[in-house]
């Protein structure tokens, strides 16, 4: 990425440049303000106290002893626990889970919580829940997938995906000349965002004041107004910045819910930050899922059938069913497409969405299994995977918006010198005698729009302010929004006040599904057009601007100024304009949505490939990914710096998918025994290099106005295969299980 | 936390006298204020060493031993020329340990007295006879195994220090202080295997200070074969699942003396004599080595389902041998310890 010598010098326009992060210096020095950075006065702070049980009963808590400690203020149980006045088991909004919040004395997952301390310090309240020494009646539990009976269910919008067929399944697999079948697990995954969740509320009367990482505002607010028998509109949330969300912070759980009563219930204010063990039980993870995958080809290596049953853990109270048999429908045209899922109950915490739910675990097992087919068929797994290009998706016939897919097989091969592949596994050495692998895996993920407003003012000055209550996780929204904000007023981006992060503003709605910068991104260039627009009227109709009487021939916003279309030697300045016209300011609303005939008209995803090489010790089997090439078209880049820094945490999370994350339970208590940063490993610097991402031009006319796909996700598709993929072709093993370990990879 | 009083004493015995029943050492303070923010650990008063005089030198003694102060930090240690040229394996275990962070503030002392990472002894809500004696062992019951050899049935925690490994090796002596008096202890003998009293771990008498750790002058004729190798599933900030340390005196084309320490397979870094014994006067090869490996792990066996552990500790044994005999490089890998470490695009020392 090349530096532009000043990166707020704008050269043509703000879009498609690499403008580093706006929020950048305000967070290396430690100027900007995260939630847990808030203490009003005479806050008090909220410590809960996790199960240490995932199953059965709490018998017994010290609370006298709690009590006692000095500092303690509060000890709250489901015995003196006020009420709310939504029901934690109702879904208030479309994305709602059921939660705890003290209802009564059952453990349904070890991590939830069971008590509420409050006190003058933390330290103080730390110690209180400490001494609660809770006592329990223990159930034996169930954290396996074969500890509890495996079910089907009624698909719903949230949560229960729907079966989905297309073409004769059975007829493909008896038309198959060659076959496989296949059964991939993978590992349940706790979200581990740098901050913990957070939360700072103080009521005065029925407003509700937070300070809280939120990656849906709006929604928020709604979902915590419900439990609390008020208005949305009485709830003001401030989340300026989050230290990553990866899906966990879009929306409410128990934890914030007890925090705010709390503060109701003291009528002072109350902090909350969770530890790092307590990110591992109530706020959501990846639920463990178990992938059959039977796929059917000709003799030629078309697939006939791509047949793709998942099943996935939820809680023993609500349905998060991990997506992930869906991976298989959009990409490979394949005869027949059948993705079913059915789910097994565990005494765990309710799944919820993280990064690439469904697709990340999906794309893992698909990607192997057509890793399997291709060695099955002694083909090229890219050759094989050309064989199979969808040139309409598959099932439907509907025309892809735009795919670039094949331009991104070809750049990633050749980038990476995938064609010198041997095809047999286990030929490959380095010098100094390491077993070498190549493997690769293609990248897909849809991109979707949600709904969002945006407003914008251009003032007097000819400068302007544009506001959306956007979120940012760390990917860029601050920068982003504000390059296409900029570009739709026609000024440079350092004019533009940009404001976000506040649930006073417009809604931006929900910072996920990688269709953040889509969504709010759309509203914010449909606002400054119609402020662009009025400006014209206004200059059109001034007999002393120059554009007078050219409305009819439309006008552009460039650099502050609005040129007649087509003739750049009349304009006029913003400022001017204004000026004549009493100094008044121009104020401008947008919104954006997909319409539904838009979406039923073209299938819409991103595509890539990605190219994995790996190092195995021949002895001791010890890993590394030595290099990573991914190739991503993903329409139009707003940021061409903070995409490529997207689609690198996307690889490497793909690579901590492979190789590192796990949550383990142990058996007899059922709790997670890694529940830290220390046990529970993601790759760290020295696991990571040789990274490459290749941004392949795709301009797409009919996802939105922008051509904006989305890049926040699809980074981890296609990497976990492709790393997979490469492993067994260093070792010629086959390891069905991720993350893969070196016991795996012993005894050959 | 629970409360507890903390003193910054000036001098060795105004530590010493400061000590009393509940009281512990805090040196660079990376594990036990973990252990205390958990729980694991609840002592009534914490004395701050960090300000005792004269703990913190590494100097070369007359007779050419190495005496290292307990409070220099692992960081400066490792990268100390005498170490490197005399002891680079002992260099290669503390860079192959924990973070550049966490060696920056780590202590030697401290490293000697680090608890087992056993997840159920850090959890203070677990079942754990060496945390809380009689009260059995979580670890156990769950069944993954963690030691392969000298466990017990009341605890299978391993020790996790690599530091300690080629201290042992080198037959590296503690230097003690308590209020008895001064006195030493073979580092291989400092550290108690579990049996029945798991809550013993090492040989230190209530109220003994570590003063520092002393390289025997012969320690310095293995500088010239002598590797630490260290198998673990992420390249950096992981603990062993495996590790040996090996070193060598060649003569004439033969082993005149070995020594080979494992790590992360006891309670305490296993120092296997049967294998030097079977390594001295033969001459070095592969299938020696493997001998030797066999030998090393004879009496292993798996604490639950860690049978793999066993073959992976011999093949780790194996090829640490063959890297001591191949020489000790003259610089540091870029991945100290590591299978990767000639790797030439790492940073040096991740």
């Amino acid at each position: 990425m090349p530096d532009t010598l000043d990166t707020h010098v704008r050269f043509g326009s703000n879009s498609g440049q690499p403008i580093t992060r706006r929020d950048g210096r305000a967070k290396v020095t430690g100027g900007a303000t995260f939630a847990a950075d808030n203490s009003p006065d005479s806050v008090l702070h909220a410590v809960y106290v996790p199960a240490t049980i995932a199953r059965g009963r709490v018998t017994a808590l010290d609370t006298a002893a709690a009590e006692a400690h000095p500092g303690v203020t509060h000890v709250v149980t489901p015995q003196n626990r006020p009420p709310l006045q939504g029901d934690p088991s109702d879904k208030p909004t479309m994305f709602s889970f059921r939660f705890e919040a003290l209802q009564d004395d059952t453990v349904r997952y070890a991590g939830q919580p069971i008590a509420l301390i409050l006190g003058e310090t933390l330290e103080a309240a730390t110690e209180g829940a400490r001494l609660l020494n809770p006592r329990y009646e223990i159930a034996t539990p169930r954290t396996g997938l074969d500890e509890a009976a495996h079910y089907t269910f009624d698909p719903d919008a949230f949560g229960k995906p729907a079966d989905t067929v297309h073409g004769d399944p059975e007829a493909g697999h008896a038309a198959a000349a060659h076959s496989v079948d296949v059964t991939y697990e993978t590992a349940p995954q706790y979200h581990n965002a740098m901050e913990t969740h957070a939360v700072v509320a103080s009521w005065d009367g029925d407003r509700l004041s937070l300070d809280m990482p939120s990656q849906a505002l709006s929604m928020t607010c709604a979902g915590i107004a419900y439990y609390f028998g008020i208005p949305a509109e009485n709830v003001t949330l401030r989340s300026p910045y989050l230290g990553g969300g990866f899906g966990s912070k879009a929306i409410p759980t128990g934890p914030y819910v007890l925090a705010v009563l709390a503060a109701r219930m003291t009528g002072r204010p109350v902090k909350m930050m969770l530890t790092r063990q307590q990110m591992f039980g109530p706020v959501g993870h990846r639920g463990q899922t178990r992938q059959r995958l039977r796929l059917g080809t000709d003799a030629e290596g078309r697939l006939t059938v791509l047949d793709h049953a998942g099943l996935s853990a939820t809680s023993t109270f609500d349905d998060f069913i991990e997506p992930a048999a869906n991976a298989s429908q959009g990409l490979y045209a394949a005869g027949a497409l059948r993705s079913t899922h059915s789910a097994v109950r565990l005494d765990v915490g309710t799944p919820g969405p993280m990064r690439a739910p469904g697709e990340a675990s999906g794309s893992a097992a698909l990607e192997c299994a057509m890793d399997e087919m291709a060695e099955t068929l002694g083909m090229d797994p890219l050759e094989f995977r050309l064989r199979n290009y969808a040139e309409t998706e598959p099932g439907t016939g509907k025309p892809f918006s735009s795919k670039a897919l094949r331009e991104c097989y070809a750049q990633g091969a050749e980038r990476f010198g995938w064609a010198d592949r041997p095809l047999q596994p286990g030929q490959m050495r380095d010098a100094d005698g390491l077993r070498v692998g190549w493997g690769m895996g293609t990248a897909f993920f849809p991109c979707p729009m949600f709904m969002a407003e945006a407003n914008a003012t251009l003032r007097a000055d000819g400068t302007a302010m544009v506001e959306t209550s956007a979120a940012d996780m760390g990917q860029g929204a601050w920068t982003a929004l504000a390059q296409i904000a900029a570009d739709s007023l026609g000024l440079p981006l350092d004019q533009v006040e940009f404001r976000a992060g506040h649930s006073g503003l417009p809604d931006a709605g929900v910072a996920g599904g990688s269709g953040h910068t889509a969504t709010a991104g759309s509203a914010l260039h449909a606002a400054g057009g119609d402020v662009i627009r009025q400006l014209g009227e206004i200059a059109a109709a001034d007999p002393d601007s120059p554009l007078h009487g050219a409305g009819n021939a439309g006008f552009t916003a460039r650099d502050g100024r609005l040129y007649v279309a087509g003739d750049d030697s009349r304009s006029d300045a913003f400022a001017d304009i204004l000026a004549r016209a009493g100094g008044a300011e121009v104020s401008g609303a947008g919104s954006a949505s997909r319409a539904p005939e838009a979406a039923e008209a073209h299938a819409m995803n991103a595509h890539g490939a990605v190219f994995a090489e790996v190092k195995v010790d021949p002895d001791l089997c010890q890993m590394r990914v030595t290099r990573l090439v991914g190739a991503f078209a993903a329409g139009r880049i707003i940021n061409p710096r903070l995409a490529e820094s997207q689609l690198y945490g996307g690889m490497i999370w793909g690579l901590s998918f492979a190789l590192h994350e796990e949550a383990r339970h142990d058996p007899a208590r059922g709790h997670i025994v890694n529940a830290d940063l220390a046990g529970y490993h993601v790759p760290v610097n020295a696991d990571v290099h040789g990274l490459d991402v290749i941004s392949v031009h795709e301009d797409d006319p009919y996802v939105n106005a922008l051509g904006v796909k989305g890049v926040g996700e699809i980074g981890i598709t296609g990497t976990v295969g492709a790393i997979g993929n490469a492993i067994w072709h260093a070792t010629g093993k086959r390891v069905r299980r991720f993350p893969i370990r070196i016991d795996d990879l012993l005894g050959d | 936390m629970k409360r507890f009083d903390f003193i910054q004493p000036a001098t060795i015995e105004d530590a010493l006298a400061a000590w009393e029943p509940g009281a512990v050492w805090l040196g660079g303070g990376t594990n036990i204020v973990d252990l205390m923010k958990t729980g694991a650990m609840q002592p009534d008063k914490v004395i701050d060493i960090t300000r005792l005089p004269g703990l913190s030198e590494i100097e070369t003694l007359p007779d050419g031993a190495i005496r290292i102060g307990s409070l220099v930090r692992n960081s400066d240690l490792a990268d100390h020329p005498q170490i490197a040229r005399h002891a680079p394996m002992v260099a290669e275990a503390l860079l192959a340990g924990a973070s550049g962070q966490l060696r920056n503030a780590a202590t030697v002392g401290g490293n000697l007295m680090q608890r087992t990472r056993c997840a159920y002894f850090q959890d203070p809500t677990a079942a754990c006879n060496r945390r809380a004696p009689g009260t059995g062992c979580d670890a156990a019951q769950a069944g993954d195994g963690m030691a392969i050899l000298g466990w017990s049935e009341a605890c299978i925690a391993t020790n996790p220090s690599d530091f300690c490994v080629p201290l042992a090796a080198l037959d590296a002596v503690v230097e003690v202080q308590g209020p008895e008096g001064a006195r030493e202890i073979p580092v291989a003998a400092f550290h108690l295997l579990p049996g029945d009293t798991p809550d013993r771990e090492t040989d230190l008498a209530p109220g003994e200070l570590i003063i520092g750790v002393r390289l025997p002058a012969e320690a310095t004729g293995f500088a010239a074969n002598a590797r630490y190798l260290k198998v673990r599933d992420r390249t950096s900030y992981a603990f062993a699942m495996t590790s040996a340390a090996a070193a060598l005196r060649l003569e004439d084309g033969r082993i005149a003396e070995a020594r080979l320490a494992l790590g992360a397979v006891a309670a305490k870094p296993w120092r296997a004599t049967e294998a030097e014994a079977l390594l001295a006067g033969q001459a070095p090869d592969d299938a020696l080595f493997d001998r030797a490996a066999e030998a090393a792990l004879a009496g292993a066996a798996p604490s639950g389902g860690n049978a793999w552990k066993i073959d992976l500790a011999r093949r780790t044994t194996a090829r640490s041998l063959r890297m001591a005999a191949a020489g000790t490089p003259a610089e540091m890998p870029a991945l100290p310890a590591s299978p990767f470490g000639h790797s030439a695009e790492d940073h040096a020392h991740a």
